[in-house]
């Protein structure tokens, strides 16, 4: 049997009531309304650090070197060439003898993905393949895209031992389908009249998938525990349930208005939510939306109920928030106004990329060393032993801090520092289990900052180096979100 | 313990520029100044050195690597001339290259000199830390400033005393009001207006709970000292100023990547202020020291390096400071000129800037400011942050 052996969600901290948004932008289209709030990356957050967050998630519990394979879908690459999947392997520490791919260019990317995970599997070329997705979508201000477009990540362990929702089938259409797009200069979308993307495109392709998917393994729509797609036109959404002959009961809620449309993650954002309440026998359709639809059958297992109460998946975090209620900080935060840095925004000086890369698994996969004869955990990476009663030289093993931990040892806000959210929290940190390093502080106030306070550590992007196009990834520390 | 550097070289002559944004003037300017005013109080010529050590921090920003700046600006005669950097505390160890030339043997007089341009850089403050870091710690520090390291020490300190921040930082504003109230005296400081603890509280925060006037200034400026065997030393002056310890002590990194330090006080300024005081022979410090120029880069600094030095108990420098021990008339004054507060920070400068003062104090030229027969100074010079750091500590006396 093969399948989802396990999930994690990851949505920002950051959320914006959509009417703060509409408020400032409404004058230009006032039909764009839409209620309800999206989700806002932070400054320091992109589609590979939310993936990194997602995939921490899912793997909690895991041995990472059970990770076979790691595919990632985005249509928000921050790289053109670079690999995203291995960037987030090498965050996560994962070993280096794994199969990587992107799936990018479309919003069906994270359900494509998943179909070739499946396939990876039961080709029996990996055992367990993990499944990130992941999106920091911008609309362009003052259009609805502005509104619904929401950031946020979904990772999926797929593996044949331990699963908790078998993989059943899938039903696909693919179509050249022209209600979006975006040239690779283009910083948002461009679309097509709104109404021809709903009526020609959304309307007809989900039905299409869905109930081929129906036809192809002969099921009837009372066999379906939940049907769960993007609700990108939330009438039509219902429409369609109906139209495809599903009760209210059997549509999972597609969290529209109180997450937004996350992209390539979308579906499995949804699909998480849905396998957070869904009980063993379940049968769940969930169909992406994107040139076409993939429609892909799951089947909840018994296994379900070891996962549950756990703090994984989506829900938390979306109980997890913070209001922005400053509508130019998210412009600034997604660089649609250029904001006064000063001098100091410009002294990033140049990234030894030979060292990044050699010392890739202790700056992006924090891992620094614990000392095989006292014990103790130290970052960065030593080879004599920082203990002064020990000492003991080349007597390291690998020690990785990204999933321990911590308390803030001390703090500070900065203004002086250069940083595009000040003041800029910093901590020196003390792990459980040992070590001390200092972090910058992000998703926080500083009136919440306090000596002794529990911090979880983040992947970030630390800077960037707009004259290089370097993306500056790091880690920082976090108050413990879930 | 090694024999130790006591009374073997004096200062002979010293000289300091104004500290000050020199909007007009570059570091050649400020080495010829603080060199000519040395070697016209020494009552030497140029010919008469023998070797030069050189201090400069930001090379980046400043005059580019290497000892060259000196040699050239001086036109010294092909003498062995060394460029040292050792962050804040490279006068401090420009002066000890000096001394410990003259002490071995190798020379018999020698200037020390250090110099810094730091308002040419278009914004406040020290330069972006990520510049100054090399290539991997600029990756992997976080996005620090010198006010924020320090500003962490003071939130331990508050929390380890059992402080609110509103106390604790009235206690710091005691620090600054002193320094301020000196260097309204002092022709030569930066900053020469007196504050009020209210001026303090309500300044704006730099980086919490550290405000404007926790914070030294950042200037440019220059400092020399000649130095010489101390048995020829009364042959150039009547009042030569004889070197009891010289000693340096640089953070393992303990402190950052072991959990025993608590993070109130800096580990190598306890550990080398033992080895200073056995070099001086001092046994009880706050009996013997008359005075102090300690690095008061930021008012927290001051306050737990009066700990640290054990001139006050620990936990206790606030007593102290209340009652008025460190002002220019209680038992030891510290910081008469207006330390680095007022007299301002021009980095490599500021470690011969504060043996400029301690040396015009024991010779009783210190004016308005002369704190009455002083007999043993000490300069605390620190580098770094409280968390990674170079700490110097020189004592002096006639």
């Amino acid at each position: 049997m093969k399948g989802i052996v396990s999930y994690g969600g990851y949505l920002p901290l950051n959320r914006i009531n959509r009417d703060i948004v509409f408020k400032v932008m409404g004058w230009l289209h006032q039909a764009t309304y839409m209620k309800g709030e999206k989700c806002v990356a932070n400054f320091d957050e992109d589609s590979v650090t939310m993936a990194v967050a997602s995939a921490m998630n899912c793997l909690e519990g895991f041995e990472r070197d059970y990770v076979d394979g790691l595919y990632f879908a985005t249509t928000t690459s921050p790289f053109k060439e670079r690999r995203c999947a291995s960037i987030i392997g090498t965050a996560l520490d994962l070993k280096s003898q794994i199969r990587t791919a992107d799936f990018t260019d479309s919003t069906s990317a994270g359900t494509s993905a998943l179909i070739a995970a499946i396939d990876s599997i039961g080709a029996g070329s990996a055992n367990s393949i993990l499944l990130c997705a992941s999106d920091v979508r911008v609309g362009k201000p003052g259009s609805s895209q502005e509104l619904s477009f929401s950031d946020g990540a979904a990772s999926l362990l797929l593996g044949d031992d331990g699963v908790i929702a078998s993989w059943e089938g899938y039903y696909c259409v693919s179509y050249d389908f022209p209600d979006h797009w975006r040239t690779e200069n283009d910083k948002a979308d461009r679309s097509w009249e709104d109404r021809f993307g709903r009526e020609q495109g959304y309307r007809k392709f989900i039905p299409e998938a869905i109930s081929g998917l129906l036809s192809k393994y002969d099921l009837q729509q009372k066999d379906i525990a939940k049907v769960i797609f993007p609700g990108i036109y939330p009438r039509d959404h219902a429409l369609i349930c109906k139209k495809l002959g599903f009760e209210p009961g059997q549509v999972q809620d597609h969290l529209m208005t109180v997450m937004g449309n996350t992209g390539a993650a979308y579906p499995l954002m949804i699909l998480i939510s849905a396998l957070e309440d869904s009980s063993p026998g379940d049968k769940l359709i969930v169909a992406g939306f994107g040139n076409g639809s993939d429609a892909l059958l799951f089947h909840v297992t018994e296994e379900i109920e070891k996962v549950k109460g756990q703090k994984r998946g989506v829900k938390r975090y979306l109980e997890s928030k913070r209001e922005l209620d400053s509508y130019e900080k998210y412009l600034a935060f997604r660089n649609f106004i250029s904001t006064e840095g000063g001098i100091r925004a410009e002294a990033i000086p140049y990234t030894a990329l030979s060292l990044t890369w050699r010392d890739r698994r202790e700056i992006l996969g924090l891992c620094g060393t614990r000392c095989k004869k006292c014990g103790t955990p130290q970052y960065p990476v030593q080879r004599v032993c920082v203990n002064p009663d020990c000492g003991a030289i080349d007597e390291m093993e690998p020690y990785r801090f990204s999933d321990k931990k911590g308390k803030v040892f001390s703090f500070t806000g900065d203004m002086l520092a250069f940083t595009p959210n000040p003041p800029g929290i910093y901590a020196v940190t003390d792990f459980d289990g040992g070590g001390r390093y200092w972090f910058d502080v992000t998703d926080c106030d500083l009136e919440s900052m306090e000596i002794g306070m529990p911090v979880e550590i983040s992947f970030r992007r630390k800077y960037v180096d707009e004259r290089g196009g370097i993306v500056g990834y790091f880690w920082k520390a976090v108050p413990i979100r879930l | 313990m090694a024999e130790g550097i006591k009374d073997k070289v004096a200062i002979i002559g010293m000289g300091c520029t104004k500290f000050g944004e020199h909007w007009d003037k570059g570091s050649e300017d400020l080495i010829v100044e603080a060199f000519t005013e040395a070697i016209e109080d020494a009552g030497i010529e140029k010919k008469d050195i023998q070797a030069a050590w050189y201090g400069s921090c930001y090379d980046e920003f400043n005059v580019g690597k290497s000892a060259l700046v000196l040699s050239r600006t001086l036109k010294l005669p092909f003498i062995p001339v060394t460029r040292i950097e050792n962050l804040c505390a490279s006068g401090s160890e420009a002066l000890r290259g000096a001394v410990y030339g003259v002490a071995s043997g190798a020379c018999d007089i020698a200037l020390a000199l250090g110099a810094e341009k730091l308002k040419d850089t278009g914004y406040g403050g020290l330069p972006e830390m990520s510049t100054t870091l090399g290539t991997k710690y600029r990756v992997i520090f976080p996005g620090i400033s010198a006010p924020g390291a320090f500003a962490m020490m003071a939130n331990r300190y508050f929390s380890k005393y059992g402080m609110s921040v509103e106390e604790g930082k009235r206690v710091l504003a005691k620090i600054s009001v002193n320094s301020h109230k000196n260097g309204a005296k002092n022709p030569k400081a930066h900053l020469k207006r007196v504050i009020t603890e209210e001026d303090v509280l309500n300044a704006p925060i730099i980086a919490s709970p550290l405000g404007l006037f926790d914070c030294c200034g950042v200037s440019d400026g220059a400092a020399a000292a000649i130095v010489c065997r101390a048995d020829i030393a009364k042959g150039f002056r009547a009042d030569p100023v004889s070197i009891k310890a010289l000693q340096i002590g640089i953070s393992s990194g303990e402190e950052l990547g072991y959990t025993e330090w608590d993070g109130t006080y800096v580990e190598s300024t306890v550990r080398t202020a033992i080895r200073a005081y056995e070099e001086a022979g001092i046994k009880n410090p706050r009996e013997e020291i008359s005075m102090m120029e300690l690095h008061d880069c930021f008012s927290i600094t001051e306050l737990v390096t009066y700990e640290d030095l054990q001139i006050s108990p620990r936990g206790k420098a606030r007593n102290d400071i209340e009652d008025g021990f460190f002002a220019i008339e209680g038992k030891i004054p510290s910081q008469p000129d207006g330390g680095l507060k007022c007299f301002g920070h021009p980095i490599a400068a500021s470690g011969l800037r504060m043996m400029y003062e301690m040396y015009k104090q024991l010779q009783g030229k210190a004016g308005e400011r002369q704190i009455k027969d002083p007999k043993i100074g000490l300069t605390h010079n620190l580098g770094g942050f409280p968390q990674l750091n170079v700490i110097s500590l020189v004592i002096v006396g006639l």
